[in-house]
């Protein structure tokens, strides 16, 4: 009699918990969905102040087209380049030249860091002269590289394989450098091979700082390819920017600007995001 | 490998290995321009490219240069940080302008510096506010970053001090949220500094008028001559390397207060 008693008040108890905790976790959506749409809101109160001036200044005519053109223009711009498959080829140019610059940059600096993070006698041999190397920007190498190579394809390779190459080699020798000596000893004690030692003791240590050399190292290639297409190059979006600069299409730069930014946003929170999961595997491998 | 790096060897060693490659590399590029194996217009001989620095100190044209640049560097900078430190109290401090702008911020700072000069170059033409426009602007994106995060960073019991205090708007401003995000600050003024040197070669090697060290290595490549290059490069390395280091000592110099 008192079981069933007891039994019924505690079922009574787990529908009205479950019941709570329904309605709690769809408060909670709607409370998360109204921030999130609060948050939007603030974010357009910016272009929503900033457009309508910018439309109705240049409808009148209170600038030159030249300075500042119509944001339809802009659009317009940007429609008919993407339909024509130009703005694709810019990119697709760019994108490639990045790729192939950083891959030899990384790979260089990959090695030259890996030597240096395990060796003493080459990181004393080499650290003054990459230091002198590195002091002086990309920006300021691409004249001299000019000189060397001309203005063709390996001139674009090599300044941005020298702009990714730097960062990846500090930070990879870094990384090596800096595993922990306790583990080193670890893997002594239990006679590693260097092999061995390499995959289970200095890998796994060193490579968030790895990644986040080649992450830096990605960024100055961007930042690099931007540089050597503005100063030397036919094709691209560095090129598509001083082509309109010199026609003063205005629109034509403005779209360009906005590709370089939206492909650099992009390519960075992807990074972002294999770095913070590459970190997790740390802490949870270790 | 562990054991190379359990021994420390001394610092002269360390010196002896150093000095290696670059003497190597010196000797190389000797032999190499002297026995003709690379054409000199490539790789002028070491006394050429000293004699070509020696004349350039000695005529004024590398001190003119190098001080037009210092000049634009630094006014540029000045106004970049100033705004900077500006803007990145407006963000730190009000949730209004941070929820407004921010976003937009972080979106505009995705584009590559240098993809702003021919716009700058459309807006201001290319003479000297354009490329101190330039500059500016470079200097002002790290300093806005970090004095937004120096200002939140301001710990709980500071804020409260000021509370207690009753401290108007400026007071707290002024007395509690700067002194409160100095080192962070400086942090940004020091990037900012590296940055700004990097847009004034920039600035002159796009906007190429008037004296710089930018516009020497133009002109060296314009005439192919090689030597005067190199000078500028150096120029460009050592003045970037002396400016780093100056802003290192001056803010280790500056925080250290904090830590009495």
């Amino acid at each position: 009699m008192s079981d069933a008693i007891l039994e019924t008040a505690l079922s009574t108890r787990r529908a009205f918990a479950a019941r709570g905790w329904r309605e709690w976790s769809g408060t909670m959506m709607l409370l998360a969905l109204i921030t999130r749409a609060k948050a939007t809101a603030w974010l357009l109160i910016f272009p929503a102040v900033t457009l309508p001036i910018w439309i109705i200044g240049s409808e009148r005519g209170w600038l030159a087209e030249q300075i500042l053109p119509r944001p339809a223009d802009v659009l317009h711009t940007l429609n008919e380049m993407l339909a024509s498959g130009e703005l694709a080829q810019h990119v697709g140019i760019s994108l490639l030249r990045v790729l192939l610059g950083f891959a030899v940059g990384a790979g260089a600096g990959l090695a030259l860091g890996a030597a240096m993070g395990l060796s003493r006698r080459v990181d004393d041999h080499v650290r003054p002269l990459f230091t002198a190397i590195a002091q002086v920007p990309a920006l300021a190498w691409i004249p001299l590289a000019m000189l060397l190579l001309g203005i063709g394809e390996t001139l674009k390779i090599v300044v941005i394989a020298k702009a990714a190459f730097v960062p990846v080699a500090m930070n990879t020798s870094a990384g090596i450098a800096n595993v922990p000596r306790a583990l080193v000893e670890v893997g002594e004690t239990f006679r590693f091979s260097p092999l061995q030692m390499l995959r289970h003791v200095v890998l796994p240590g060193a490579v968030p700082p790895i990644f986040t050399g080649l992450r830096y190292g990605l960024t100055h290639a961007w930042i690099a390819l931007v540089s050597v297409e503005l100063l030397a190059s036919s094709e691209g979006l560095g090129y598509l920017l001083v082509w309109g600069r010199q026609m003063f299409w205005l629109d034509t730069v403005l779209v360009a600007m906005i590709v370089i930014g939206i492909i650099g946003f992009a390519s960075d929170k992807l990074l972002a995001a294999v770095e913070a999961r590459l970190q997790r595997w740390r802490t949870d491998g270790v | 490998m562990a054991s190379e790096n359990i021994a420390t060897p001394s610092a002269t060693t360390a010196l002896r290995r150093g000095l290696v490659l670059p003497l190597l590399l010196l000797v190389a590029w000797e032999i190499g321009s002297h026995s003709g194996l690379v054409n000199p217009q490539f790789l002028p001989p070491l006394e050429k490219v000293a004699g070509v620095a020696w004349q350039e100190v000695a005529n004024g044209e590398l001190p003119h240069a190098l001080a037009a640049s210092l000049k634009r560097d630094l006014l540029g900078f000045a106004l970049g940080a100033g705004v900077g430190i500006l803007v990145g109290l407006l963000l730190g401090l009000s949730s209004i302008a941070d929820r407004i702008f921010t976003t937009w911020f972080n979106g505009l700072k995705q584009i590559a510096l240098l993809a702003w000069i021919p716009l700058i170059s459309l807006w201001f033409g290319f003479d000297e506010a354009a490329k101190i426009v330039f500059i500016a602007l470079a200097a002002s994106i790290p300093v806005i970053l970090n004095t937004v995060e120096g200002v939140r960073s301001t710990s709980t019991k500071l804020r409260e001090v000021g509370e207690v205090f009753r401290f108007s708007g400026p007071q707290l401003v002024w007395s509690l949220y700067l002194p409160a995000a100095t080192p962070s600050v400086l942090t940004g003024l020091h990037l900012g500094l590296i940055y700004a040197w990097l847009a004034t070669i920039g600035a002159e090697y796009f906007m190429a008028a008037g004296p710089g060290i930018g516009g020497l290595i133009i002109a060296g490549r314009e005439r192919f001559e090689m030597a005067l290059v190199m000078l500028g490069i150096v120029v460009v390395g050592l003045v970037g390397f002396i400016v780093d280091r100056s802003a290192s000592a001056i803010e280790h110099r500056l925080v250290r207060w904090r830590n009495v």
